[in-house]
């Protein structure tokens, strides 16, 4: 009897610094489950998948849990549009979005595609813009606020080093014509819609390229 | 003739500045627009060069490794972090766009009015001190020694985005020079308006409690307040120079956003929270404030009591840094032996 309620405590101890460790109270192996629903674009290892030329489904692994949580949020409450992820979203009750936001935080980062066909000048003007910017047009750079190598910083600014080139361009594209409208205080909006076509292209190659974790 | 030249030369300047200083006509009608001000009648316009124009460049290829080497250092100041820099800042901070953009205290124009007298240490400052400066009071650390690689390539940098001004016109002509300092706020300077503007604008990426974010290991955010911001000797400290750097520059990426007001207000009350000692402290923080109080500290906090706390009445340098005052902040006299 008492063994069993020094176990739970343990147990509980382990959960809670888990979960907390992430800003976000869930339980991840629930999340697991809750995932069954998303594997279709996102596969089961939270890879997404690059689709010329169609819709682009982002790697979801490693990003942070608070990231993705906000983003389910912002769908459900229709502040991020998306017809795609509208009818799975609206099955999930709050708990259920922290767990599976949780889940997909914890799965190893996958590398990108699109990127393949980069051309050399491409390559060259993505890297600047990630990088350095182009302060003559007030595009600061994207590492700026996404971090370290790109890698993603904090909360609010997600990883995009390694994220799929035709999911980063739709955005990118999405906040230019207003459809997307959920960053906080606008900061990306500002930046995106300085860029141009070929910009926007160049930049989504690169980060494709680029690698999805730090380097060990 | 000359004159001739001189006047194309300039309405050139001007030109080029209009299309590539962030002003062209494309940001206009954008839902966040730049606002960046235009240049006056009369004013000096000048585009420093890019790293693009470097490459393409005839200069000596030694010269253009040191210019980047320079631009490096600029750019990634931490790397000198526990020998030079004692904080979480770099000198792209505060001069931002690798010291290429107007009204982010561009740091060409230092390349050419300096020498020049200096109020705050009352002697005449060449570059490679008015450098020092920056090293002492934003970084809260010491300076590469004088004539040392770094320091050189720092100074080299600088000058070279100087390439073509001349040298000793007057400064107070240049388009975007320092962070030209805001109207008088109307209302005054308020903590709870400032604490507002912050909470709303400023919090989420440089955190409710100042501290920035650092992430991997590398500082993302700078901190504005606290041990591992700028000391209470920089000139940032001075509510007019923090009200048109944020003015200007802040949140990144939407420059000109906030009011005049409200920018005033989020100075005060960044600059109204503790920060490491300046390293002019005489051991009284009163003392101190009033032996700099016409050059420096009639525009700050310091040794003032806000809320009830004396700012500045402390012995912290700042965590890791374990002395005050660097060697190198001296008087000069210029006098024979």
């Amino acid at each position: 009897m008492r063994l069993k309620s020094q176990f739970i405590t343990a147990l509980t101890i382990l959960l809670i610094s888990i979960t907390s460790a992430h800003g976000i109270e869930g339980d991840a192996k629930a999340g697991e489950q809750t995932a069954s629903l998303c594997v279709a674009c996102h596969q089961a290892d939270g890879s997404g998948m690059n689709i010329p030329g169609g819709e682009s489904w982002p790697r979801l692994a490693g990003l942070d849990a608070r990231y993705l949580y906000k983003q389910l949020v912002d769908v459900q409450a229709g502040t991020r549009t998306s017809p795609t992820m509208m009818p799975f979203v609206n099955m999930l009750d709050e708990q259920q979005m922290k767990n599976v936001s949780l889940y997909y935080s914890q799965l190893e980062p996958t590398q990108a595609a699109g990127g393949e066909d980069a051309t050399d000048r491409q390559l060259a003007l993505g890297e600047k813009l990630a990088t350095e910017g182009d302060w003559d047009r007030y595009i600061v750079p994207c590492s700026s606020c996404h971090g370290p190598g790109n890698l993603g910083a904090g909360e609010h600014f997600p990883a995009i080093a390694g994220q799929h080139a035709g999911y980063i361009a739709a955005q990118l594209r999405a906040w230019q014509s207003g459809k997307r409208d959920n960053d906080p205080q606008h900061l990306m909006l500002a930046i995106a819609e300085r860029m141009n076509d070929e910009d926007i292209n160049a930049v989504a190659k690169w980060l494709s390229l680029q690698p999805a974790k730090p380097a060990r | 003739m000359d004159s001739l030249l001189k006047k194309r030369t300039l309405s050139l300047a001007v030109l080029a500045g209009i299309f590539s200083l962030g002003l062209h006509a494309e940001t206009t009608g954008k839902r966040v627009p730049t606002n960046i001000p235009q240049p006056e009648k009369g004013q000096y316009v000048h585009v420093p060069p890019t790293m693009d124009d470097l490459e393409k460049s005839s200069m000596h290829p030694e010269l253009k490794r040191v210019i980047r080497r320079g631009r490096d250092l600029f750019v990634n100041t931490q790397q000198l972090r526990g020998k030079n820099v004692f904080n979480d800042m770099n000198c792209n901070s505060c001069h931002m766009g690798e010291g290429r953009l107007p009204f982010s205290a561009p740091v060409w124009p230092a390349a050419v009015v300096l020498p020049n007298y200096r109020p705050k240490n009352d002697h005449v400052n060449n570059l490679e001190e008015r450098i020092a400066g920056c090293f002492s009071y934003s970084m809260n650390g010491t300076p590469p020694e004088y004539g040392s690689d770094n320091m050189v390539a720092l100074a080299t940098y600088h000058q070279w985005l100087a390439k073509g001004v001349p040298v000793y016109q007057s400064g107070k002509t240049m388009y975007g020079r320092g962070y030209p300092k805001l109207p008088e706020p109307a209302e005054g300077m308020s903590y709870e308006r400032g604490k507002q503007v912050y909470q709303e604008n400023c919090s989420i990426c440089h955190a409710e409690d100042g501290s920035g974010l650092r992430q991997n290991g590398e500082v993302v955010f700078p901190p504005v307040w606290g041990d591992a911001s700028y000391n209470w000797g920089a000139g940032i400290t001075r509510n007019f120079t923090l009200s048109s750097f944020v003015k200007h520059n802040m949140p990144l990426g939407q420059p000109n956003s906030l009011t005049d007001q409200q920018s005033w207000d989020v100075a005060y009350y960044i600059n109204s929270h503790e920060r490491p000692q300046d390293p002019r402290y005489t051991g009284d923080v009163k003392e101190t404030r009033k032996k700099y109080l016409e050059t420096f500290h009639k525009h700050t906090n310091y040794g003032l009591e806000v809320n009830g706390k004396l700012l500045g009445d402390h012995e912290n340098l700042g965590g890791e840094k374990d002395f005050l005052k660097p060697d190198v902040l001296r008087a000069r006299t210029y006098t024979a032996d």
